[in-house]
């Protein structure tokens, strides 16, 4: 809780309001993400959590104007970065923001690295794109990032099939921290490791966003992942944001019924039960969302007012904010 | 990679012997005599006769073969042509350069047509450039060269007067003849580059290579292109190997004194020791042609290097 009040008065470094992107295909427009709201104070991190195909990866990069187009569009929002509206900027001033000012590492180090360049070279490349240096001095700061990250700078001319994939991720961290960004969004950067890598790669990325004071947006479905690292969390369901409060906030307090389901999906070592408790049901089609509260078909406590009509998100404490009636009901009394 | 390339020259010696018993024994099953050609319809049976056994034709198979092999392999001669008495490998070398040439060049067209052509198609997939550029490819493709041939050689010999209609002499002479032979190796390089830009352009590292804030043609052009190489190196070499066996067809329509009229002037007068020589040359071309393709690999993909390198050390 002290964490989310101090930083009120910090700095402002990302808002995304009202976010829409939209997927073409054919003759079916597909909602990717439906009205996403979120703020990012500086040096914070914001866990983004959700199941696969809520639209996570697609917030992430419609911040870097990545996406695919076609056919993914942003049909409407803003992304407000340093007081400079994101989707408004040219192609050619987005460039210096995209590996400068914001970076983004993948979720499969296996495939995201270029195969037939040197990993130092990949990473002097994103120095030498940013900055104007020699290619000796790039190569140099290469080498130091190499060894920050925790690889022999003797590694500099090795090709990636010469590493294991923790190494691989580290290289990508290395590349992506190159030209010290000011915000970092890491995309399940830990989904394709295993489990003892895993905790390297975050306890890495953990240092060295204290060091440089990067923000960062943590894209997971790993809540294991939330509690260790992030300070604000948001639940992504179907291209919204159903919950978003604090860790505390989520962990403690959490109210959405797709949240309780997650949190009733992970294995407890205390618990007395056997069974984990998965969620019934799917994602709704994002091609056909549903006319009420995207989770009602999914949902224990759906009433006929969750199936007719949308709700917004409503903050029912402090910095905590809900999309459902039945937890701001609650909240009235 | 030193001790590769020697272990490929070795294993090329092997190649080359089977194509000479291959050539040998095609020829030996071919219908006509050779005797008979060179003394032609008026000499009498017995002249054809005493002929035959000067050149050893009477010889069994085997005998006649070894006797071949011999003179190739160890005297390193490739005999003296029945129909002019000259000796095959001067004349071979005396025409190479021609095909050479003609090959060369053809091969530049088509590199500089068809993979400019390839990117562009990819990069806007199923938009109109690319459906331009694969109707142009396919045009490429699906027109004889020496249709094309004949076709430049109307306009720009008869209609226009710009350029030679046949002959060999400076670069003028050669464009219309390698423009014929470029435009349908164009085509087919465009449709590779195409398929294998687009297959790279779906990587994760491309879009890596984007979020790192790169030029969009250093993506394409440095981090996509380099990728999709390794097919496109494999056409093209396939496209010079065949070029350099000579271009029958267009040395024709062009009157170019290259490998491929000898070749087939030398079959249809049967005239065996031009047709085993140039053959046995062509396919010591061609497979030094596919060891340059498989160099050329290793510095387009160092993990292919790697694994000739691995190959050494186990050997």
């Amino acid at each position: 809780m002290d964490a989310w009040k101090t930083t009120k008065e910090e700095e402002r470094i990302l808002e995304v309001e009202n976010l829409v992107v939209e997927y073409t295909s054919d003759k079916e427009v597909i909602h990717a993400v439906n009205g996403v709201s979120f703020s990012l104070n500086k040096g914070e991190t914001l866990g983004l959590v959700g199941e696969t195909g809520a639209g996570k990866t697609t917030i992430a990069k419609s911040i870097i104007r990545i996406l695919p187009d076609p056919p993914a569009k942003i049909t409407a929002g803003k992304i407000v970065f340093d007081g400079q509206n994101l989707l408004e900027l040219p192609e050619a001033s987005m460039r210096k923001v995209r590996g400068r000012k914001i970076s983004m590492i993948f979720q499969d180090p296996m495939t995201a690295l270029n195969p037939i360049f040197s990993v130092g070279n990949q990473i002097a490349e994103a120095i030498r794109n940013h900055e104007k240096v020699k290619r000796k001095e790039a190569a140099r700061k290469a080498m130091e990032m190499l060894e920050l990250v925790g690889i022999p700078a003797e590694r500099y001319d090795e090709y990636p099939h010469q590493f294991s994939g923790g190494m691989k991720q580290r290289v990508i961290i290395a590349m992506a921290l190159a030209c010290n960004p000011e915000l970092l969004l890491a995309d399940e950067p830990t989904t394709a490791l295993d489990v003892t890598i895993q905790a390297q790669v975050l306890e890495l990325m953990g240092d060295l966003k204290n060091r440089f004071g990067t923000s960062m947006i943590l894209i997971t479905h790993d809540l294991g992942v939330v509690a260790e690292v992030c300070d604000k969390v948001a639940v992504v369901y179907a291209g919204e944001i159903v919950e978003m409060g604090s860790r505390e906030d989520i962990f403690d307090f959490g109210a959405h019924p797709y949240t309780l389901g997650l949190f009733q999906s992970l294995p407890s070592l205390t618990g007395e039960e056997k069974r984990l408790k998965p969620i019934g049901g799917m994602l709704p089609n994002p091609a056909d969302l549903p006319i009420g509260c995207n989770f009602s078909p999914r949902c224990p406590y759906a009433t006929e007012q969750c199936r007719k009509e949308k709700t917004g998100l409503t903050e029912v404490r402090e910095g905590h904010y809900i999309r459902c009636f039945r937890a701001q009901k609650e909240g009235d009394k | 990679m030193g001790r590769y390339i020697l272990k490929r020259i070795f294993a090329m010696v092997f190649v080359v012997l089977g194509v000479t018993f291959l050539i040998f024994t095609i020829l030996y099953f071919t219908p006509g005599d050779p005797a008979r050609m060179i003394l032609g319809a008026d000499a009498t049976d017995a002249e054809v006769l005493a002929l035959r056994a000067e050149l050893g034709l009477d010889d069994p198979f085997l005998v006649r073969f070894f006797t071949y092999v011999k003179q190739v392999f160890i005297d390193f001669d490739l005999g003296t042509s029945y129909v002019n008495n000259r000796s095959v490998s001067s004349e071979i070398l005396s025409r190479f350069p021609k095909t050479f040439e003609v090959a060369i060049l053809s091969v530049v067209f088509a590199v500089v047509i068809g993979i400019p052509l390839g990117i562009m198609a990819a990069v806007n997939q199923y938009t109109w450039k690319d459906n331009a550029s694969m109707v142009v490819a396919l045009l490429g493709v699906s027109m004889p060269h020496f249709w094309v041939g004949l076709m430049l050689s109307l306009l720009f010999a008869l209609k226009l007067g710009w350029l030679p209609a046949s002959g060999f002499g400076g670069i003028e002479y050669l464009i219309m003849p390698c423009l014929s032979i470029g435009l349908g190796g164009a085509g087919g390089i465009a449709r590779q580059t195409r398929s294998s830009m687009l297959e790279v352009i779906r990587q994760d590292y491309i879009v890596t290579a984007r979020a790192k804030g790169l030029k969009e043609s250093t993506v394409i052009y440095v981090h996509a292109l380099r990728n999709a190489l390794i097919p496109i190196i494999t056409q093209v070499g396939n496209m010079l190997g065949v070029q350099l066996g000579g271009a029958i067809v267009v040395e024709s329509v062009f009157s170019i004194p290259g490998l491929g009229s000898y070749m087939v002037s030398g079959i249809k007068s049967r005239d065996y020791p031009a047709v085993q020589g140039s053959v046995l040359f062509v396919s010591i071309v061609f497979g030094l042609v596919m060891l340059l393709v498989d160099i050329m690999y290793a510095f387009a993909d160092p993990r292919i290097k790697a694994q000739y390198q691995r190959k050494r050390r186990k050997g």
